[in-house]
């Protein structure tokens, strides 16, 4: 036990020099337990929590140290190994699959993900257990007077018709630091010419650019954005009904996200983490609508438009450094168009 | 009967060839198909990796002096279009690795035609396709090279398949040649079942040669075994005729022994020459008696041998044998009658019926004691007639009913009577090839019945 408290501080202080950014740490379950997992992730602590406590709940004698940061910092975090993690969750699907296909993922299987669909696992070693559509929110009091848009298509046009109503008034994902914005901008190029039209026009009415879906969304309940195009479909969920905050799935297409969990290749405790993985994936996808199940953020999204981006190797497509470089110098033209 | 001895079985030894050979061929075939499937399946990664490898390249363009590469997306999400495939690819221009798995194993592209190559890459065995492409650019006139692998999880899942294919193929194949051996094996066998049968069916003395045909292998056996069966017949015949020969021979010289002792014991006055001669007399009567049934059953066996086919009235032909032997049984002082008579006719030959009833009755009076009766009786009955002689004698010995046929055989009560032994196997063997049957039994009052029953055609 001396032993474990021991490397339990040289986690914490393992942690305090760590290059990565930690936005949130938080600890589960009994402080003398057997067994810590150690989960690295991108989801909130809050929205999380529930998961990790329905688990401790039939796990006693089990502890579950959460460490939330960025999804770029959580692929760096498992390929740098400095720090040991047993399970990584992520939004950034295109990063999940570049571990696993470079070798930085376990292979896990069970009971619970050989029942699973093709389309919710990779390889054996990345399983999805949410799907999030991009939604666009748009502020009731900026579009007053108007017929509230329901496809790009209409977006656009409206925008192009009031140039002074939505100056300065457009948020979007700064896809140079968002993963999850890069992600959505590149699988919308290449279903859609509509998005570049759009990001073009974005770019006319000087576009601010976001980090994060949380903060879009604040700015559009607080009025000072009229427009959050690509926020997550999961936080603006949580805020339907607010004031102000009209949610838009685009009945053209809407592009389906997948969270996914991996076990990393250098997990101290697998097994423990195989238990969890499958207790949060099985929850996931016996649960339909319930409170994990794997369609509750689907909300009120047409189903015929929603277009699930494939967990496969093509996402390591625009992961590639020429075609990022590419892309990025396009999209950057087109939003700043200096 | 001795059995033959018996070493090894041609269906045996062909049913473990056939199905020996037939589970070769099945584990050949499955080696085959497994070998082709293997490489079906390794042409069709390849194809797929060259035809993403080559997409990758047509999207290389020189624009302003400066090599671009835009990735297609198809040509990687192509790789895992069936099954989970980790991918991996390098795009170089000259030494200088552009993007990609720089450690990835190089690959010498030969030209426009992709290069093949299996190898380990972060401990999974991949197979790299590599295309190669010159490109004019400021810096110079390069090679471009795009490799492309991929892992070979779908391709053991295939070869997976097919050898569970190949190896239901084999088995297969293995129980449908199986069941044919056996049936083969059955089809070879059968023209010496059928031989086996057609000789085992033949009467004792049948000795015909084999007429039916026979496949062109038995044929040397069928003709040894008719030229066996000749030699057979000539010798038979020989010994009958020796046989009839000598008794006739022996017969008459006899006779004259006989006449002779017959005036010696009557000039003879001591009483125990009378008695000697009296012997005498008496073996020369049984050497006589054997004599003349030998050659009786000479004659049988000759008439056997062509039966006659006339129509036998049964009840003249009993008439005639108790008349003709009736003063015999006045002699032994027994009552010779005939009974119940109903009309009654067989396909036969006189002579040797008549023959085997009077050796009935004869027998009939051999073994009875003085002053009884002997009834001979023809009755229609449902299915047949029988002629029954009936006696009043000792009766037969239980014991040995069916042996009293055989040749010289005798009941084990018939001590001190004249007899031979041959009586009965005469009456058998006529009445056997007349189809009709010799039963002997015991009458409920002691004495002995024997019946001769023919059956309605």
């Amino acid at each position: 036990m001396r032993q474990f408290v021991l490397s339990l501080c040289l986690i914490c202080w393992g942690s305090l020099t760590t290059a990565f950014e930690i936005e949130d740490q938080a600890r589960f379950g009994p402080a003398e337990a057997a067994t810590t997992l150690n989960i690295l992730s991108t989801t909130d602590t809050a929205i999380f929590a529930p998961m990790i406590e329905s688990y401790l709940a039939i796990t006693p004698d089990t502890a579950i140290a959460y460490t939330v940061a960025s999804s770029t910092d959580v692929a760096g975090a498992v390929i740098d190994g400095d720090e040991r993690f047993d399970l990584v969750i992520s939004s950034a699907m295109d990063l999940q699959i570049k571990l696993a296909n470079d070798g930085y993922a376990r292979p896990h299987i069970s009971a619970v993900t050989r029942a699973l669909p093709e389309w919710a696992r990779w390889n054996d070693m990345v399983f999805a257990f949410t799907q999030e559509p991009a939604a666009i929110v748009l502020s009731d009091t900026a579009f007053a007077g108007l017929t509230m848009p329901r496809s790009r298509e209409e977006l656009i046009s409206l925008l192009r018709r009031h140039p002074d109503r939505f100056a300065g008034k457009v948020g979007t994902y700064d896809l140079r630091i968002s993963g999850l914005g890069y992600l959505f901008a590149t699988q919308e190029s290449r279903v859609s010419e509509t998005y570049w039209r759009l990001t073009q026009v974005m770019g006319g009415l000087n576009a601010r650019l976001y980090c994060c879906s949380s903060q879009m969304i604040d700015d559009v309940a607080s009025g000072d954005l009229a427009v959050a195009y690509n926020v997550l479909g999961s936080y603006a969920l949580q805020r339907e009904g607010e004031e102000n905050v009209h949610i838009l799935f685009p009945s053209d297409f809407t592009a389906l996200m997948l969270r996914t969990v991996l076990i990393p290749q250098t997990a101290t405790a697998p097994d423990a983490a195989g238990a969890f993985l499958d207790h949060m994936v099985g929850q996931a996808h016996s649960g339909g609508n319930g409170p994990f199940g794997i369609d509750r953020w689907l909300g009120q999204s047409d189903a015929a438009a929603l277009r699930r981006i494939d967990l496969g190797p093509g996402l390591l497509v625009y992961l590639d450094r020429l075609k990022r470089a590419a892309f990025e110098t396009e999209w950057t033209n087109a939003i700043l168009q200096q | 009967m001795t059995a033959p001895a018996v070493a090894g079985s041609i269906r045996r030894r062909l049913l473990v060839m056939l199905i020996g050979s037939a589970g070769l061929l099945a584990v050949l075939l499955y080696f085959v198909v497994q070998n082709v499937a293997r490489q079906v399946a390794q042409q069709s990664q390849d194809n797929i990796l060259s035809a993403s490898a080559l997409s990758v390249i047509d999207s290389a363009r020189t624009v302003d002096g400066e090599l671009t590469v835009d990735l297609p997306y198809a040509a990687l999400s192509m790789l895992d279009s069936v099954t989970d495939e980790r991918v991996f690819y390098t795009i170089r221009f000259g030494e200088e690795v552009l993007t990609g798995y720089a450690d990835l194993p190089r690959v010498t592209a030969a030209g426009a035609e992709a290069t093949h190559l299996s190898a380990q890459y972060l401990g999974e065995e991949i197979r790299i396709a590599a295309v190669a492409r010159p490109f004019s650019t400021d810096l110079g006139r390069e090679l471009l090279e795009v490799s492309v692998a991929q892992t070979l999880s779908g391709q053991r899942e295939s070869l997976a398949r097919s050898s569970r294919l190949a190896l239901s193929v084999g088995a297969g194949f293995f129980a449908l040649t199986a069941i044919l051996a056996l049936l083969i094996a059955r089809a070879t066998v059968r023209p010496f079942e059928r031989l086996t049968a057609s000789i085992s069916r033949r009467g004792p003395t049948d000795l015909r040669p084999v007429t039916a045909p026979v496949p062109q292998e038995m044929a040397p056996l069928v003709a040894s075994l008719n030229g066996f069966m000749n030699r057979l017949e000539a010798s038979l015949n020989r010994s009958e005729e020796f046989i009839a020969e000598a008794a006739h021979r022996v017969r008459t010289p006899l006779a004259v022994v006989r006449t002779k002792a017959e005036i010696i014991q009557h000039n003879v006055k001591r009483q125990e020459n009378k008695a000697a001669i009296a012997e005498m007399i008496a073996a020369i009567d049984e050497s006589s008696r054997t004599a003349g049934q030998l050659l009786d059953h000479a004659m049988v066996s000759f008439r056997l041998d062509r039966l006659a086919q006339e129509e036998v009235d049964l009840r003249a032909l009993m008439v005639a044998t108790v008349d003709r032997l009736r003063p015999m049984a006045d002699i032994a002082d027994i009552l010779l009658e005939t009974g119940v008579a109903d009309a009654a006719s067989v396909k036969g030959d006189p002579i040797l019926l008549q023959n085997a009833l009077q050796n009935l009755i004869d027998n009939a009076i051999k073994y009875s004691p003085a002053g009884t009766a002997i009834t001979v009786a023809l009755e229609q009955e449902a299915d047949g007639a029988r002629l029954c002689v009936t006696d009043q004698g000792p009766g037969l010995p239980t014991e040995a009913q069916t042996s009293l046929t055989e040749r010289f055989v005798r009941g084990a009560n018939a001590a001190g009577i004249i007899g031979s032994g041959l009586g009965l196997t005469i009456v058998e063997e006529v009445i056997t090839a007349h189809g009709g049957i010799l039963e002997l039994s015991n009458t409920t009052g002691g004495g002995a019945c024997a019946s001769l029953f023919f059956p309605s055609a």
